[in-house]
C-alpha cells in the first residue's frame, strides 16, 4: 500500500513545526519516523485519528530548548589558539619584511590619511566644544535684532541699553540679564602699559558665563572703580606679585583697583579675547555719551548677555520679546525684533540671512568630516587594492594551508591579523604624524590645538577606528582569499579571470575622482580670493598706517599733531577719520534728498573726516572737488561716493543738496567706491562730512622714498610727545585689508592641503598596482621583448591601462566639481567665472603625475633583459 | 551487586529490540509492540525510551542509509549492548528466583 500511494500528506503545520523545534540531535529520524507511523495510523486507524495522533506525538516530541551534542570524535580546532595566533602574527612579520615596498606604500599610506583624519577630528572636536566650558551655555543667550532697513531684515547683536531693564522686570523667563561692552582700552601699572581688550559688564555677569575665579569673589564687580583682570594680564602687569588691592590706570584717565583675577577664559570660548572685566557703571560714569543713552531705545551700541530659568524655552522666549519696540510709542522705522541666540549656536550657527538663520561654521564642520571621510577612504582603498592585487601570489599559501587542514575561519583570521598589525603599525605612525603636523595644521586653522594624550576617548575612539579600519580594509581580502578551492590553486589552473581587476579599477577611479575634484575646487577657491583681491579698493592701500585715538590727549591737538608729524618728513599727509579705512562703522537711515521717493529708507553709510583725508588715504575723484579749507562753506559740504551717487539717482550729482540727520549738506564732489567692508560684496552707499569732534583714527600716509621701520620711528617720537600715556600701536591698512581675506584664505590652504595628499596617497596607491601589474607581466614583457617590441611600445603597453582609469576619473569629476564650485560662488555677489581651462589644467596636471607615477614602473620593467626574466623558474 | 533499574515499558521495549535484531528502529518497535501486547503505544513514549535506554548504554545506535519513502531521511536502528543482554539476563534471572521461590500450593491455587 504505501509504495503504491505517493507519500501520505500529514498535517502541514505539525510538520514545520517539528521541523523547528525538535531536538536537533533526533529530528532527522524522528520526522522520517513519524512520516512512516503516520502511514500505518492510516491504515489502522483511519485518516481522522492518524492526524491526530501525527500532531499529539509532534507535540509530544518538541524539544524547543534541545542543543545539539557535538561530536566527540574529533578534536575540535579552537580558533582563538595561543599558538596559531602566534603563527598569524609571524607570517604576517615574514610578509611584511619580504615584500617592503608594498608594506611601507601600505602603512606610509594609511598612516597618512588617518593622521588627517585625526587632526580633523580634533578640529571638529574643537569647533563643537566650543562655548562648551561655560557651566549653564545650554541656558544662556545673547539678545540679538532683526532690523529692516529697505526689503532684507539684516541681523545686529547691539541693543539699547533700557531693553535690559525691561526684560529683567517684565519677563519672568530670565533669571539674570547683564548689559555688556567689549572695548579695547590701555591699563598702566606703574611704567607698564598694555592695549588689551576688555568688557565692561554688570555684575550678574560672572555668574551667568561661569567666570572661574582664582582670586576675589563674584560681587568683586559691585564696587564701580574696580577691574578683574585674567590670570595671565595680571602675570604681564605685576609679575608674581599679588594683583589685589593694587591700582591701574586705565585709558590714562580712570583709576581702577583691582579686586579679583579670573582663569583666562578658554581659546575656544567666545570672550578669548576678554582679558579683563570692568563694571558697567564705570563705563556709565566715565562715558558722556553711554550716559545719555541710557534711556534711549534708538542706540543700538551695547551688548545684552541673558540667562534664562529651568523650564524656560529660547524660542518661546524670543517670540514673547520680539515686538517689544515695535508696540512701544513712535516705533522706529526699521522695525527691531528682538530674539535670543543661545550660547550654543553662536560660534557654529552665527549666519543669518533676511531672519532665518543659515547655519555658519557648522558648514565647514561638514565639509572637512566628509573631507577626511573621504582621504582615510582613499588610504583604506590603497590598501584593499594592494591586497587583492597580491592575491594571485597568494593563492598557492592559501591552497596549501587548505590541504594540510586550516579551517576557513583559520584563514580569514590570518588575514585579519596580517591587515590589523599594518594598521596597528599606521596608527602608531599616524599619531606620530598628527604630532608632528599639529603646529603647521593649528597655524593653518587658527587654532591652539593639542593631542589629547591623556584623554582615554582619544585612544578609544582612535583604536577602535583602527580596528574597524582593519576590519574594513582586512575584509575583502580576507573573504575573498580564503574562499580559494585548494585543488584548482595548486594544479595551477587557477586565474582569477578577466573581471577580478574591475573593482580594483572602480576603486582608482574613485581614488582620482576625489582628488581631481578636490584639485579643483582648491583652484577655484584661490582664483576668487584673486579675483576678489585684484578689485580695484578705490584708494591707496600701500604705505597707509592708522592709529586709534585712544586717550583724550590726542584730542583738540590736530594741527599741532599735523604740523610735527609733517615736520618729521617720514610723514606725507595726515588726517583724522570716524573709523577705520577699513571698517564702516555707522550709517544713517536719515537722509533724504530731492527726488527721494517716499517708501525708500535705505541705511547710507556716514564717515566724518578732516579736510585732508582724501588727500591721505589717496581716494579718487571722478567729479567735482576734494574738501579744501580754502572754501569756509565746506563745514557743510558733502562727498559722495559713487554707489550713492546711484543710489539717489542724481543725473548732475554736483551742487545737488542732502540732508542728512537734519542738516543740509551740498554735494561738491563724487569719489570711486572704496571697499571699507567686504572685499567680495557691493560697496555700500556712503557718504563723507567734514566733522573735527566726532573722529577716532588717525591716518597717516608714510613717505614713499624711506624705510618703513625708519618712518616709524619718527612717527613714535611725536606720538610718545602727544600721547605719553598708550604705548605706540598703529595698523598698517593693507595688512587690515588682507584680513578680510582670512576666511577665504584659510579654507584655500586648508583645501591645497587636502587636495596635495589625496593625490599624494592616491598615486601611492597607483605607484604599487603599476610595479605589481609590471612584477606579474615580466614574462609577457620578456617574449615581447624578444619578439622585437621597443622599450617605448612597453611603456605605452603598461601605462595606458592606468592612464584610461585617470581620464574616467577627469570626465566624473568635471561635472561634480563643476556644480559644488557653482554653488559655493553664488555665495559671493562679487565672483570670477569658472572657465573651462581649470579643468583641463586639472586633467593635464593628473595624467603628468600619474605618467609620473606609472613610468618609473613601467620603464624599469620594460628595461629588463628578457634572458632574465625567461629563463626564471 | 550494583543492581541496574529497568522499569516495565523500558524492559519490553529491550526486549522489542532484542527481538527485532538488525531491524529495530522507533516504528518498527512501536508496530512490533502493539502487535505483541495489544495495547496502543504512543510513538512518542517508545522514542523517549529508546533515547533513555540509549543514554544509559543499554542500546547503542547508528544511521542507517537514506531511503526513499521517508524523503530521504535515515532511519536510526537500535542494538542492544553487551550491557542491556546483561539487564534482561538480570531481570530475568529475578523474576525466575522469584518465581521459583513461589510456594507449589500457592502456585495451585492460582490455578497455574
Amino acid at each position: 500500500m504505501i509504495k503504491n500511494n505517493p507519500l501520505p500528506k500529514p498535517p502541514w503545520w505539525a510538520t514545520k513545526l517539528l521541523h523547528w523545534w525538535a531536538d536537533p540531535n533526533t529530528s532527522e529520524e524522528v520526522e522520517g519516523d513519524l512520516l512512516e507511523m503516520y502511514a500505518y495510523w492510516l491504515q489502522t486507524a483511519g485518516s481522522q485519528r492518524a492526524r491526530w495522533r501525527y500532531a499529539v506525538s509532534v507535540f509530544k516530541l518538541l524539544r524547543p530548548f534541545a542543543k545539539r551534542k557535538t561530536s566527540k570524535d574529533y578534536t575540535k580546532t579552537y580558533l582563538l589558539s595561543h599558538a596559531m595566533i602566534q603563527n598569524y602574527l609571524k607570517i604576517a612579520f615574514r610578509n611584511l619584511l619580504k615584500n617592503k615596498g608594498y608594506s611601507a606604500i601600505n602603512i606610509g599610506g594609511l598612516s597618512v590619511g588617518m593622521a588627517v583624519a585625526m587632526l580633523i577630528g580634533l578640529w571638529m572636536f574643537d569647533e563643537l566644544s566650543f562655548d562648551r566650558s561655560h557651566k549653564n551655555h545650554d541656558r544662556v543667550a545673547q539678545v540679538f535684532q532683526f532690523v529692516t532697513f529697505e526689503v532684507e531684515k539684516s541681523i545686529y547683536d547691539v541693543m539699547p541699553i533700557p531693553l535690559a531693564d525691561v526684560l529683567r522686570a517684565k519677563y519672568p523667563d530670565f533669571k539674570s540679564v547683564a548689559l555688556s561692552k567689549r572695548q579695547g582700552q590701555i591699563l598702566a601699572a606703574g611704567d607698564k602699559k598694555f592695549e588689551k581688550s576688555g568688557n565692561s559688564v554688570e555684575p550678574a555677569f560672572l555668574d551667568m558665563i561661569s567666570v572661574d575665579m582664582l582670586a576675589g569673589n563674584y560681587s568683586a564687580l559691585d564696587e564701580a572703580n574696580s577691574i578683574l583682570l585674567s590670570e595671565s594680564l595680571a602675570k604681564a602687569l605685576f609679575g608674581n606679585a599679588s594683583p589685589i588691592d593694587k591700582l591701574i590706570k586705565i585709558d590714562n584717565k580712570i583709576d581702577v583697583k583691582v579686586t579679583g583675577v579670573y582663569l583666562d577664559f578658554p581659546a575656544n570660548s567666545t570672550f578669548k579675547e576678554v582679558s579683563f572685566l570692568t563694571p558697567w557703571n564705570l563705563y556709565l560714569n566715565n562715558d558722556p555719551y553711554a550716559k545719555g543713552m541710557a534711556t534711549d531705545w534708538d542706540s543700538n551700541n551695547y551688548q545684552i548677555y541673558a540667562q534664562l530659568k529651568d523650564g524656560a524655552d529660547f524660542d518661546k522666549t524670543s517670540a514673547k520679546i520680539k515686538d517689544i519696540r515695535v508696540k512701544m510709542e513712535n516705533p522706529p522705522g526699521y522695525k527691531p525684533e528682538f530674539f535670543l541666540h543661545p550660547m550654543d549656536k553662536w560660534h557654529l550657527y552665527g549666519e543669518f540671512k533676511n531672519g532665518v538663520n543659515t547655519g555658519g561654521l557648522i558648514q565647514f564642520v561638514w565639509l572637512f568630516g566628509i573631507i577626511g571621510a573621504f582621504v582615510l577612504f582613499l588610504a583604506c582603498i590603497n590598501f584593499m587594492n594592494l591586497s587583492t592585487a597580491r592575491s594571485e601570489k597568494r593563492a598557492k599559501e592559501v591552497g596549501i594551508r587548505k590541504a594540510i587542514g586550516s579551517l576557513r575561519g583559520q584563514l580569514i583570521s590570518q588575514f585579519f591579523s596580517e591587515s590589523l598589525l599594518v594598521v596597528f603599525f599606521a596608527f602608531m605612525l599616524s599619531v606620530f604624524l598628527a604630532a608632528a603636523a599639529l603646529p603647521f595644521f593649528n597655524e593653518v586653522s587658527g587654532k591652539e590645538m593639542s593631542i589629547l594624550w591623556a584623554n582615554p576617548y582619544f585612544w578609544l575612539s582612535g583604536i577602535g577606528f583602527s580596528l574597524l579600519t582593519g576590519i574594513i580594509a582586512g575584509s575583502y581580502p580576507a573573504i575573498y582569499l580564503s574562499s580559494f578551492q585548494p585543488l584548482k590553486v595548486l594544479k595551477g589552473t587557477f586565474s582569477v579571470g578577466r573581471f577580478a581587476a574591475i573593482p580594483r579599477k572602480v576603486l582608482v577611479v574613485m581614488q582620482f575622482t576625489v582628488s581631481v575634484t578636490l584639485i579643483i575646487g582648491t583652484i577655484i577657491i584661490f582664483r576668487q580670493i584673486q579675483f576678489a583681491k585684484n578689485r580695484p579698493v578705490g584708494y591707496t592701500k600701500h604705505g597707509l598706517i592708522e592709529i586709534k585715538m585712544n586717550t583724550p590727549e590726542l584730542f583738540r591737538h590736530y594741527n599741532a599733531l599735523r604740523s610735527d608729524l609733517l615736520n618729521t618728513g617720514a610723514v606725507t599727509e595726515m588726517s583724522e577719520s570716524s573709523g577705520a579705512i577699513t571698517t564702516q562703522d555707522g550709517g544713517t537711515t536719515d537722509v533724504s534728498w530731492e527726488g527721494k521717493r517716499p517708501d525708500m529708507q535705505p541705511l547710507i553709510m556716514s564717515n566724518a573726516v578732516t579736510h585732508e583725508y582724501g588727500k591721505t588715504v589717496g581716494w579718487q575723484l571722478t567729479q567735482g572737488r576734494d574738501f579744501s579749507k580754502i572754501f569756509s562753506t565746506d563745514s557743510s559740504a558733502m562727498i559722495l561716493n559713487e554707489s550713492a551717487v546711484k543710489l539717489m539717482n542724481f543725473k548732475k550729482p554736483l551742487d545737488s543738496f542732502v540732508t542728512a540727520s537734519g542738516k543740509p549738506y551740498k554735494v561738491i564732489g563724487v569719489v570711486k567706491d572704496m571697499i571699507k567692508e567686504n572685499p567680495f560684496a557691493p560697496v555700500s552707499p556712503s557718504f563723507f562730512i567734514i566733522n573735527y569732534r566726532n573722529v577716532g583714527m588717525i591716518n597717516i600716509r608714510l613717505a614713499p622714498d624711506m624705510s618703513a621701520s625708519e618712518a616709524l620711528a619718527k612717527v613714535e617720537n611725536v606720538f610718545e610727545k602727544f600721547n605719553p600715556g598708550s604705548p605706540f600701536t598703529y595698523k598698517f591698512a593693507d595688512e587690515e585689508y588682507n584680513k578680510k581675506f582670512g576666511n577665504e584664505e584659510r579654507i584655500g590652504r586648508l583645501a591645497s592641503f587636502f587636495a596635495i595628499l589625496a593625490i599624494f596617497i592616491s598615486c601611492l596607491g597607483l605607484f604599487g598596482l603599476a610595479s605589481f601589474v609590471a612584477e606579474q607581466r615580466t614574462k609577457e614583457i620578456g617574449i615581447r621583448k624578444v619578439l622585437g617590441a621597443s622599450v617605448a611600445n612597453l611603456w605605452g603597453m603598461l601605462s595606458k591601462d592606468f592612464v584610461l582609469l585617470v581620464i574616467i576619473a577627469c570626465l566624473i569629476s568635471v561635472p561634480i566639481s563643476w556644480h559644488f564650485m557653482s554653488e559655493w560662488l553664488k555665495k559671493y555677489q562679487y565672483h570670477t567665472a569658472i572657465s573651462w581651462w581649470i579643468f583641463a589644467v586639472t586633467g593635464m596636471g593628473a595624467l603628468g603625475i600619474t605618467l609620473l607615477t606609472v613610468s618609473f614602473q613601467a620603464i624599469k620593467a620594460a628595461l629588463v633583459d628578457p634572458v632574465k626574466s625567461l629563463r626564471s623558474e | 551487586m550494583k543492581r541496574t533499574f529497568l522499569g516495565e515499558f523500558e524492559e519490553v521495549v529491550l526486549l522489542t529490540v532484542a527481538i527485532l535484531g538488525e531491524d529495530a528502529y522507533a516504528v518498527t518497535v512501536t508496530q512490533e509492540l502493539e502487535q505483541k501486547t495489544g495495547r496502543v503505544v504512543g510513538f512518542s513514549s517508545v522514542h523517549t525510551t529508546l533515547q533513555r535506554l540509549e543514554e544509559k548504554h543499554f542500546l547503542s545506535s547508528m544511521m542507517g542509509g537514506a531511503t526513499a519513502e521517508r524523503g530521504g531521511r535515515r532511519k536510526r536502528f537500535f542494538a542492544v549492548t553487551a550491557l542491556g543482554r546483561k539487564a534482561l539476563m538480570e531481570v530475568k534471572q529475578v523474576r525466575e528466583e522469584l518465581w521459583n521461590a513461589l510456594p507449589p500450593q500457592t502456585l495451585q491455587l492460582m490455578g497455574l
